[in-house]
């Protein structure tokens, strides 16, 4: 086991000399990565680079396993093998470390998960002044300017519950920024809305996208894959099958499941 | 079927109309909410025939043909029972309650020392009505002086032996300020002290899960008088000869413990209902875990399960009734205790104090119950859509 670690390891240096690609470009690496629920193993074998803006698509039939990769990202699923590395922080038990890069990586749910009992302003400095110490004026002035960015400041005082589900969705992205994230997660963030409030959230993460964000983002939204991602990444039964440049992934399609999938989706 | 069949325009908008008289005014609210079916018909006329027989007796013995004033027993006896009533009177002797009402809210408290209590009840009114009243600023040094301050002020006043304050010893408290010792000790204790076990029962470390569940089911499966009972007689069985511990703190303690263990459940059960979103939420902006359970989870749960607190609280309001088994006396234990005083012995000595302490109960537990419903409305943001 430690001699396996110690080769991929040195497999990585000589994988960065030769890219002429120094550790800071890396925003996240996946090296190896098993996860396993009991007996079943739902991620095999997962290797995966991120540069730092980089914004990939991942995308891949029901079940498989492009929620668990994208939550092992910041920990909120553990995986059992191979390594994780965010930010230049390896993710193991230790707690700290596990803290640290959830400060620094924002997610954005499929239900949003908003804080219901908050009202928006609060939702948007919770995790500022409690997490980062930040003065709450401070805070405040910051998730402002957020709301503004996601178009929506006048919704600041109210609650999550009396917001449409795209303004909620906002509202989500906004809550992350306010940490000043280096990198975005999301998991299926317009699978849960109407078709007319998908495009404000689209426009919001193309805005994020514009601005040199790193992202990774479960979606089927196929238009803003195209417009935004430098990689599509397609997943089945728990592996990486598939890895392109959008325009190469939609039009020429090498894997027969990659085929068959988009094959459905897009008819 | 010709194609323009299907063709409609609205041309103008129906504006509201007023409601048919049928649907308004008194009678439409009598035969919607009384009448609105036979067997809804039927069980208005039960209900007004009971309500009949049975508030004009009570009227009568209430106020009626109540005594009000009153020296001894003679003024609460018939004259066959060797008092001054009619033969076949019937009425409250509120003669008695008058007599006995400084007893029944201070127990044996010296009488020249009762000031001390009068000014904790003022402090304590004093103190809790702003903390209730949501609108009253400074809620957070409110909070301070009511639950820390507060106690240790009662606490020196009421037992006394400093400041040259005559020391008056527990086993003379009794009445009203024993019942709201208890109680206020019970819930400033219960709420913190069954959140945490509650937690405890969710955590994922399994001693401290195994410590939470051992104390819990222990405490949940035996009746409150046997913990009574046992912090009373069997402790000082354990003890080493010599050391005594206050008979009135094992009482609080042991109603303190008894009611953190049901409050547990009460908030596990809220805790279980928050989804796991909020969680997760919660953690991928890096909350920590108690940022996490105080900031996002808690306050949702709380909220979720006030009318249970509510309920552990009034039952544990009513439970203290039950130190009378370690000889310690409540407000019902003092009115119990004063029936067999010869010079107020008469029929209707017990049921003018038993009424009169259920109206002291019904009122705190009625209280606490009015206020529950209005912060669970009050604290509603309008999420449940
Ligand atoms: N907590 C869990 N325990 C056991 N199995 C799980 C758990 N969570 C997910 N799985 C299983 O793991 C597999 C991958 O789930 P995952 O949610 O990652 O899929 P997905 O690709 O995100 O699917 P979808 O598009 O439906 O969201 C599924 O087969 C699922 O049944
Ligand atoms: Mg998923």
């Amino acid at each position: 086991m430690a001699i396996e670690n110690a080769v991929s390891a040195d497999e990585i240096k000589v994988d960065r000399a030769k890219m002429h690609i120094s550790d800071t470009d890396v925003a996240i690496d996946i090296v190896g990565m098993h996860k396993w629920y009991g007996e079943f193993n739902v991620l095999k074998d997962i290797n995966l680079r991120v540069m730092r803006g980089e914004r990939i698509v991942i995308c891949g039939p029901s079940g498989s396993g492009k929620s668990t990769m994208i939550r092992c990202i910041n920990r909120l699923e553990e995986h059992q093998k191979g390594k994780i590395i965010v930010d230049g922080k390896e993710l193991t038990n230790d707690l700290k470390k596990i803290d640290e890069v959830r400060r620094e990586v924002g997610m954005v749910f499929q239900h949003f998960n908003l804080f219901p009992h908050l009202t928006i302003l609060e939702n948007c400095t919770l995790a500022p002044i409690w997490v980062r110490k930040t003065p709450k004026k401070q805070a405040e002035e910051q998730a402002m300017h957020f709301l503004r960015r996601v178009k929506i400041p006048e919704q600041a005082n109210k609650y999550p519950g009396q917001l449409s589900g795209g303004q909620q969705q906002r509202v989500a992205i906004a809550r992350s920024l306010c940490m000043n994230p280096r990198i975005m997660l999301f998991d299926e963030p317009t699978s849960a809305l109407d078709p007319e409030m998908i495009k404000e959230v689209l426009e919001t993460m193309v805005g994020l996208a514009e601005e040199g964000m790193t992202m990774l983002c479960v979606t089927h939204e196929m238009g803003f894959a195209r417009k935004v991602a430098n990689r599509v990444i397609f997943m089945d039964q728990g592996q990486i099958v598939e890895e392109n440049t959008p325009s190469e992934f939609f039009d020429h399609p090498r894997h027969e499941r990659t085929k068959l999938f988009l094959s459905q989706i897009l008819h | 079927m010709s194609q323009n069949d299907l063709h409609y325009v609205r041309s103008e908008m129906a504006l509201p109309q007023p409601a048919p008289l049928r649907e308004r005014g008194p009678l439409a609210w009598v035969r919607k909410n009384l009448f609105a079916n036979p067997f809804d018909s039927v069980l208005t006329i039960i209900g007004m025939l009971v309500v009949a027989m049975i508030v004009p007796p009570l009227f009568n013995w209430a106020f009626v043909n109540a005594q009000w004033t009153g020296t001894d027993r003679t003024f609460c006896a018939t004259v066959a029972q060797g008092g001054i009533q009619p033969d076949g009177w019937s009425g409250a002797c509120w003669a008695f309650v008058h007599a006995k009402f400084g007893q029944f809210m201070f127990g044996r408290y010296p009488i020249e020392e009762r000031w001390r209590v009068i000014l904790v009840a003022i402090m304590f009114v004093a103190l809790l009505v702003p903390l209730l009243i949501p609108r009253v600023p400074r809620k957070g040094l409110n909070a301070l002086l009511f639950f820390v301050v507060f106690p240790i002020v009662a606490f020196t006043l009421l037992i006394g032996g400093v400041f040259g304050l005559p020391h008056v010893e527990t086993p003379l408290w009794g009445g009203l300020l024993v019942t709201l010792t208890l109680s206020f000790v019970g819930i400033v204790v219960s709420l913190p002290l069954g959140i945490i076990l509650a937690l405890g029962r969710r955590s994922k470390m399994p001693v401290v899960k195994m410590l939470s569940v051992i104390f819990i089911e222990t405490i949940r499966g035996v009746p409150l008088i046997t913990v009574l009972f046992m912090a009373s007689v069997m402790l000082p069985l354990f003890l080493p000869a010599g050391v005594s511990f206050d008979k009135f703190l094992r009482a609080l303690i042991g109603v303190s413990l008894f009611a953190s263990a049901y409050m547990a459940e009460v908030v596990r059960g809220g805790l279980q209902a928050i989804p796991k979103g909020q969680y997760e939420g919660a953690d991928s902006l890096g909350l920590g875990y108690w940022q996490k359970m105080r900031l996002v989870v808690l306050p949702q749960a709380l909220k979720l399960v006030i009318p249970g607190i509510v309920n552990t609280f009034i039952g544990m309001f009513k439970d203290t009734s039950l130190v009378y088994i370690i000889s310690m006396f409540d407000l019902l234990g003092v009115v119990r205790q004063n029936f067999s005083d010869p010079a107020w012995a008469s029929p209707q000595t017990p049921s003018s104090g038993l009424v009169f302490a259920a109206l002291v109960f019904w009122m705190f537990c009625f209280g606490m119950s009015r206020y529950s419903i209005y912060m669970e409305h009050r604290l509603d943001t309008g999420h449940k859509r």
